[in-house]
């Protein structure tokens, strides 16, 4: 794939061609929505007196 | 300075070091599947009522070795061959950092090691969850630490070694399928591995006992434990898949109905699949139904459907290239005409299928939070896994190396003619032995307990008769299963080891690209859609998904008397 075209490329497709951005998203997404909302609901669990 | 050889079956170029690096690998996963899988026939026989052959002490033993060896060791190494495979041999590159990808191989082996010495020990019988508080010995946590270190340093390669064929220009356009498959399952891998540090090197120190950290919080750890424990099966679900595109293509240079949706499914499972971890924390407390539903349903249905989406288009791409070469009598001639003799692709079918009905569907309901309460923790849960790990991904595993090691070693299969059986009989085996254990599961008998019959115990509790019947014929079924197993490590053991070499066809005396699977090698769909049979097995399989879904419904029902 040519620099000078990837204007014309639509954004999915760049989106799917760049490996290190879907590794970012690959781990952002589940580490806030699985990983750190389980832990900060538990950490929000007031403590017995 | 790389250097290359040409593959005188596919025309392939391959890179030296990957090649040694793949074998080796390979070979680690089948040795490993070996101890697992005798440690899970030990399980298997502790678990039919009649035969119940180890006592507890060593029952609990043996199923701490199965999950470990077969859950992570065998999968992971198989993984990380694909993960070369995939990325410098399909792109016709060389393999970047090749000394680092033998630290990560040495790493992996020696955790594995350290792990199963451990268990060995006696003293970590603490099942593959290893959950707090039950504490095993330091080393057991430090095995699996440096395996996972190893297994990262595979992935650096692998996106070292995409970045760097993509640099150098060794493919035109995008990367294929099977390759952005691998990657999937390499970036799943590396979120696994991450939550994996997370937890378990605080609880490897919290075993230490040195009073660094006095203890761990066993909600958190289950909260982060299963970002590692079930998403390590989410990475072998992403490489079962590139198998099966990887297999479609190099038997039929079948190309996928279209590139773009299925690259878009794959993006699916980086983004949400991983989320279907919460359905192991559906019964725990003091998490929220907010936090629940929205990680095992709402989320985990866009993972679906990219399973879905993969169901319907690897058989799609077979039929449209079936279809081509003129079987198009009816709807399923292509079907019929498809080599049901050949391991690699047999072993593929059964896979899509099994893994579909078996393990596909029954993760939707257990992912579903009303319905999950009625076998949460019973023995639908290892039927479920067994249903996606064992008939989906090994089998799929099986069936690509039937194709990968005569090609890679250039020998003959040693027993063809046991191959032939070889995937019926661990597929039906092991497929049966999942069906019978979620059969015992919904008559409510649990998972991990050495003795439904409850001998010792103050507090007694008889099942129905029929429960004992599944777990028997479960029992019946997975040695059948592991006759199949067995097949298979000894035939790829034994073409190692004593298989014919090669004799190249004189049209492929002189290494040729022509033979080159180019759907395997380059971005591309069919470009048709016109695939009636696929469709009409879509929506068998969609009709069997709703029927059971609502049967769960009914069963939930009963439960509360409401019907």
């Amino acid at each position: 794939m040519s620099s000078d075209s990837s204007g014309n490329i639509p954004f999915m497709q760049r989106l799917l061609d760049s490996p290190f951005v879907l590794l970012a998203l690959g781990m952002v997404v589940p580490t806030m929505l699985y990983t750190v909302w389980g832990v900060v609901e538990i950490l929000s669990i007031p403590v017995a007196p | 300075m790389a250097n290359f050889r040409t593959c005188p079956d596919t025309g392939f170029k391959i890179d030296l070091q990957a090649d040694k690096l793949i074998k080796w690998n390979a070979v680690t996963a089948v040795v490993f599947l070996l101890v697992g899988g005798l440690f899970g026939l030990l399980v298997a026989l502790t678990r039919w009522p009649a035969v119940h052959l180890l006592d507890a002490e060593l029952f609990y033993l043996a199923l701490t070795a199965h999950g470990l060896d077969v859950l992570l060791v065998w999968c992971i190494f198989f993984e990380i061959a694909l993960l070369y495979f995939t990325s410098a041999i399909l792109l016709n590159a060389r393999l970047v950092w090749p000394k680092l990808a033998w630290i990560g191989y040495w790493l992996m082996l020696g955790g594995a090691a350290m792990t199963n010495v451990a268990v060995l020990q006696g003293d970590s019988s603490v099942m593959f969850t290893s959950y707090v508080p039950m504490m095993a010995a330091p080393h057991f946590y430090l095995g699996i630490i440096l395996f996972a270190v190893g297994a990262l340093l595979g992935c650096a390669v692998f996106f070292a070694t995409l970045h760097m064929a993509r640099k150098e220009r060794t493919y035109e356009g995008s990367i294929p399928l099977v390759t952005f498959g691998g990657m999937t399952a390499a970036i799943i891998a590396v979120f696994t591995i991450v939550t994996g540090a997370v937890i378990l090197i605080p609880t490897f120190v919290w075993s230490l006992d040195m009073g660094l950290i006095p203890e761990i919080d066993g909600l958190i750890y289950r909260v982060i434990w299963w970002g590692m424990g079930h998403s390590s099966q989410q990475i072998n679900v992403a490489a079962q898949i590139a198998c099966w595109y990887a297999i479609a293509a190099i038997l039929f240079n079948a190309k996928p109905l279209s590139e773009k949706v299925s690259r878009t499914a794959f993006l699916m499972y980086i983004l949400f699949l991983q989320l279907a971890s919460a359905h192991h924390l559906l019964a725990d407390p003091g998490l929220s139904a907010e936090y629940k539903i929205f990680n095992t349903s709402y989320a985990l249905y866009l993972a679906v459907l990219g399973s879905m989406i993969h169901g319907l288009t690897v058989p799609g791409a077979i039929e449209a290239a079936q279809r081509k070469k003129g079987y198009n009598n009816g709807l399923f001639e292509w079907l019929a005409k498809a080599p049901w003799g050949n391991p690699v692709f047999s072993g593929m079918a059964l896979s899509v299928v099994l893994f579909g009905f078996l393990g596909g569907i029954t993760g939707v309901i257990m992912g579903t939070e009303q319905l999950n309460l009625i076998i949460h923790n019973t023995m639908y849960v290892p039927g479920h896994f067994h249903g996606t790990v064992v008939v989906g991904t090994t089998l799929a595993f099986m069936a690509i190396s039937y194709w990968l090691v005569p090609t890679l070693w250039q020998k003959e299969m040693v027993f063809p003619g046991l191959a032939k059986w070889q995937p019926y009989l661990f597929g039906l085996g092991m497929g049966c032995a999942s069906i019978f254990m979620m059969g015992a599961g919904t008559l409510g008998v649990p998972r991990r307990h050495w003795d439904i019959a409850f001998a010792d115990s103050p507090i007694g509790h008889i099942f129905p008769e029929a429960a004992n019947l599944m777990m028997g014929l479960a029992g019946v079924s997975a040695v059948v299963g592991s006759l199949g197993a067995g097949i298979y490590i000894l035939n790829m053991v034994g073409t190692i080891l004593w298989g014919k070499a090669k004799v190249p066809a004189p049209a492929a005396a002189e290494p040729t690209t022509a033979a080159t699977p180019s759907a395997a090698t380059s971005y591309g769909g069919a470009g048709t859609m016109a695939v009636p049979g696929t469709f009409v097995l879509a929506m068998v399989f969609l009709t069997t998904f709703v029927l059971y879904y609502f049967v769960n419904w009914k069963y939930l029902a009963g439960v509360w008397h409401l019907s």
